[in-house]
């Protein structure tokens, strides 16, 4: 009987019944019998000693359990940073605050009560009496000269200083090359925003001296992992960490907090469970912020068009505190990336890392590769208008060549397979790009303003191979651990420590294990979000899950099915060697009638009577994978634009995407993906921006209402298709989508508005988002030029 | 001082003391226990608490529950009849129109109602309407699919 193939099937998703009916387990959901609430008391200023702090009177509030603050936790380290570089500066990041803050939002109390109400009552009478400092929010500013300083570690207030490339042959590749074209560019500070805020619930079980922490992470082995080793040194074992379904994490649920370390503190001392739930304001002040870089970027070129060399000075802002895998966004996962999909004579980059009075930045979906991308894909536009060349031309000119065996990139990074020609062609394809031209031209001369935009990307996902991160200074190994049990009666528990918040693992996932086994999906279970069922994880983030998570999965189904051999060959009297597994049996090879089933070989593990000699009972395989090498999905996209010459308002008309990401396990979902990736792409581009005040620090873009997130109508519908190049570096061929819609879309929406300006005269915006104001501004500016 | 509310919640009658400041969404996950409906924001953007007050679709963090004494109540959880999805229910499922799924009760409450209002809407008029509703993994693009494919099959009833 042959079973149709269910990889590259568009398979409806299991869990989509409970999330439809109302039935999803988010955290806050959670009911636990002597539940308390917990509100912490945060700082109001973005640079404050702390004098004082009174909390006798709250205490004395209707309803409160407990008030403590960072001088009751006695014994507590530092939140960590997991990754380190060379000559690193790291402040102590207490999990509250004592003697100083250093963002608006720094934690220094936590009052749990009975009820949130009474919590929240209470929080508002703790007396806290700061002597407020002079506060640096600005990027650029930050390490300038009188520029308060804000750790005592940087007497600067630069993290660090790295860089990457070789300087002396980029040095003389602009020296000697006939054209320069150079720009400032601005990559904005956004807020993740997942639609759940973060949460958690922490319960301390005084009998046994376990704890169980509900959190809304994307990682629970390394939240249980950071928290317990370095933090509160408590033994990890002690701790189960569960992230029950997870409502959106887009990066900013993958890092160690102050919030679930104090809660998880917290319940200890008052041996009773402590919810937590942030509030959006909250949110938009304490969630790990993305981007904000300020870079310096040179393209040196022939006057034909082709690129001889590139220079970049990046200042990245880390934030108050360096959060836990900080330094490696700007560096490792952007600096590696500016190779994009190019052939570069010599490329040099530097980045500072700086602290400032701000919510620390950390990995914000595509992390790093978006900077990158979108750095290098404005660049080759500009160069593209300073040699009067059509931007689909100058692409065609410098594209690497196709090639299925690797590509050695000048800066450190080894790339799978591509044929990036191939993946533009496509959509130029979709595009009808000559004619977009003339119609542009027609619109011209009515006076509209009609542009397109291109983004040619690259990313690096699957991550990682951990020898090469630590290398680099992750301070974690980046593998997977895939673990599949086979009951006696053949239904199969699969458990991941990659963690699904929104992509569909349990329905991916399951493909991988009813394709490999043969078996219906509905006898296949896939557990994951929890240390204490799960052996191990490193969580999701990267685009790793499918890629290094899926690829543990098949080494486990590979070991059952050789285990499972053994066992049939015993059955059948024949020699394992003989023995293959087709569409659920074990069959000799060449006599398909001496077959057994699988259930019938998972049956006999478990009551072993008549069984080989030297084979263990039971069937269940757990696999550790570690990847050789990233993994390189690849595009193209191109958005159509219209600007209205009077308001500066911006509209798409069409967004096309041609995405390879290798082999693709459910298209559907693959699909879904690039959608939302594109979205928030998008959104970067033309609305959405963290805003710091410089004078005060406060950040006035703090609520849904002031910080503009992507509406319905706001959005066209997306044209997407796919080229398919397989990688080489896992079984599956997969390499990875959660980012690349992100990553590729903010570059191709500017290009499309400097475009549809570029009959003003205009080359190039330095910052986004093109908001109205700023479209019409550069509009202006560009016409009193003339 | 605490006040009785009562009101009925997909059928099911409810009565609590409860403070006279808590929020009809916190009555409803809290007092009554239903926890699908959700709290995203703190601003009435999100729209994630949406849910039907006497028959209105509306966000329940702009209530109070003392306000809704007596009131009708459907929550995301009432919206199936008897083990069968309603048709925009199994419309989102069926064209992928959820990831996380935390934004998803409140996109269904509100799409049920502008079907109800307008049975065959535009493209337009589906991204209008869906302007109280926030969602951050979809990018909208099968959001509003799930709806024009509800809307073909309720019309075709």
């Amino acid at each position: 009987m042959a079973t149709a193939r269910l990889l590259g099937a568009s398979i409806k998703r299991r869990e989509d019944p409970r999330f439809i009916t109302g039935k999803g387990n988010y955290t806050d959901d959670l009911k636990l019998a002597g539940l308390t609430h917990a509100v912490f008391v945060r700082s109001p200023h973005a640079n404050a000693k702390i004098r004082k702090i009174d909390t006798a009177k709250a205490s004395k509030a209707p309803g409160v359990v407990a008030i403590f603050t960072g001088k009751d936790m006695t014994g507590v380290n530092s939140l960590p940073c997991g990754w380190l570089l060379p000559e690193l500066k790291i402040p102590p990041h207490m999990p509250l605050a004592s003697d100083a803050v250093h963002y608006v939002g720094d934690p220094v109390a936590i009052v749990i009560a009975e009820s949130q109400s009474a919590a929240s009552d209470a929080a508002e009478m703790v007396v806290v009496d700061w002597e407020v400092l002079p506060s640096v929010t600005n990027t650029e500013k930050a390490a300038a000269k009188g520029s308060q300083q804000i750790h005592e570690v940087a007497p600067t207030n630069e993290a660090f200083k790295w860089q990457i490339g070789d300087a002396a042959a980029t040095e003389a590749a602009f020296k000697a090359a006939p054209v320069v074209v150079k720009k400032r560019i601005v990559n904005q500070r956004l807020v993740a925003n997942a639609m759940e805020p973060r949460a958690c619930v922490a319960r301390y079980d005084d009998s046994t001296g376990d704890w169980t922490l509900w959190v809304t992470s994307q990682n629970p082995h390394v939240h249980r992992l950071l928290m317990t080793a370095f933090v509160l040194g408590i033994p990890e074992h002690k701790v189960r960490v569960i992230a029950p379904d997870v409502g959106g994490g887009f990066g900013s649920k993958i890092f160690l907090y102050n919030e679930e370390t104090v809660c998880t503190w917290a319940t200890k001392q008052i041996k009773r469970p402590i919810r937590w739930t942030s509030s959006r304001r909250e949110a938009f002040q304490t969630d790990a912020h993305g981007r904000d870089h300020v870079t310096d970027a040179e393209v040196a070129l022939s006057k034909d068009g082709k690129f001889l060399g590139l220079r970049v000075k990046t200042t990245a802002n880390l934030g108050a505190y360096l959060s836990t895998f900080a330094p490696a966004v700007p560096t490792y996962l952007y600096a590696t990336l500016l190779n994009g999909v190019y052939e570069w004579p010599a490329i040099h980059a530097e980045v500072t890392g700086v602290f400032t009075n701000t919510t620390p930045v950390d990995a914000y979906r595509g992390a790093g590769r978006p900077e990158a991308c979108y750095l290098l894909e404005r660049m080759v536009d500009a160069a593209a208008a300073a040699l009067k060349m059509d931007p689909a031309d100058i692409r065609k000119k410098n594209f690497i060549p196709k090639f299925s065996d690797g590509y050695q990139t000048k800066v450190a990074l080894s790339y799978d397979s591509g044929n990036y020609l191939g993946a533009f062609d496509k959509l130029l394809g979709m595009l009808d790009y000559k004619k977009f031209r003339a119609d542009q031209a027609a619109a011209r001369a009515q006076g509209r303003l009609m542009g397109i935009g291109f983004s040619t990307y690259i990313e690096a996902c699957s991550i990682a191979p951990s020898k090469v991160v630590g290398s680099l200074g992750a301070q974690a190994g980046l593998w997977e651990s895939g673990k599949v049990q086979v009951h006696p009666t053949g239904k199969v528990s699969v458990f991941t420590g990659s963690h699904s918040h929104g992509q569909g693992h349990e329905t991916t996932m399951a493909q991988i294990v009813a394709d490999s086994l043969g078996i219906p999906m509905d006898d296949i279970e896939i557990v994951h979000g929890d240390t204490g069922r799960v052996p191990f994880g490193m969580g999701t983030y990267g685009s790793r899950s499918a890629s290094v998570g899926g690829t543990a999965i098949v080494m486990s189904l590979d070991k059952i099915k050789e285990k499972g051999k053994k066992i049939a060959a015993h059955l059948l009297e024949a020699n394992p060697k003989d023995m293959e597994y087709v569409n659920g049996q074990f069959v000799v090879k060449g006599s398909p009638q001496k077959a057994v089933p699988f259930a019938a070989v998972a049956l006999t593990a478990y009551v072993p009577h008549n069984y080989p000699e030297g084979v263990e009972p039971g069937l269940e395989e757990t696999s550790f994978y570690d990847p050789s090498n990233f993994c390189f999905p690849f595009g193209a996209h191109a958005c159509v634009v219209e600007v209205d010459p009077d308001t500066g308002h911006v509209k798409i008309l069409r967004y096309l995407a041609v995405d390879d990401v290798g082999n693709v396990i459910n298209p559907m979902i693959v699909d879904g993906m690039v959608h939302g990736g594109i979205a928030q792409g998008v959104a970067q581009a033309l609305w959405e921006e963290a805003v710091y005040d410089n004078a005060s620090g406060q950040l006035v873009s703090g609520s849904m209402m002031d910080y503009t997130l992507p509406k319905a109508d706001m959005l066209p519908f997306y044209e997407t298709d796919r080229t398919e190049t397989p990688t080489l570096v896992n079984p599956l061929g997969v390499k990875g989508a959660g980012e690349t819609g992100t990553i590729a879309s903010t570059p191709a929406v500017v290009n499309a508005v400097v475009d549809a300006l570029s009959g003003l005269g205009v080359d190039h915006i330095d910052a986004m988002p093109l908001t109205p104001e700023r479209v019409w501004k550069t509009a202006q500016a560009a016409k009193s030029r003339k | 001082m605490k006040k009785t509310v009562s009101m009925t919640i997909n059928g099911a009658p409810q009565s609590h003391e409860v403070e006279p400041r808590l929020l009809l969404v916190h009555y409803i996950r809290e007092q009554a226990g239903l926890t699908g409906t959700h709290v995203g924001c703190d601003t009435s953007q999100c729209g994630a608490c949406t849910v039907h007050l006497n028959g209105m679709a509306v966000k329940s963090c702009t209530l109070l529950a003392v306000q809704c004494e007596g009131a009708q109540v459907l929550t995301i959880e009432g919206l199936a009849k008897d083990g069968k999805l309603h048709p925009i229910q199994d419309a989102f499922w069926e064209k992928h129109g959820l990831q996380c799924g935390f934004c998803t009760p409140g996109m269904i409450l509100s799409a049920h109602q502008m079907l109800q209002r307008n049975p065959r809407p535009t493209e337009a008029q589906i991204r209008h309407d869906l302007e109280g509703n926030l969602c951050r993994c979809t990018g909208y693009h099968n959001i509003v699919k799930a709806i024009q494919y509800a809307a073909e099959k309720m019309a075709g009833k």
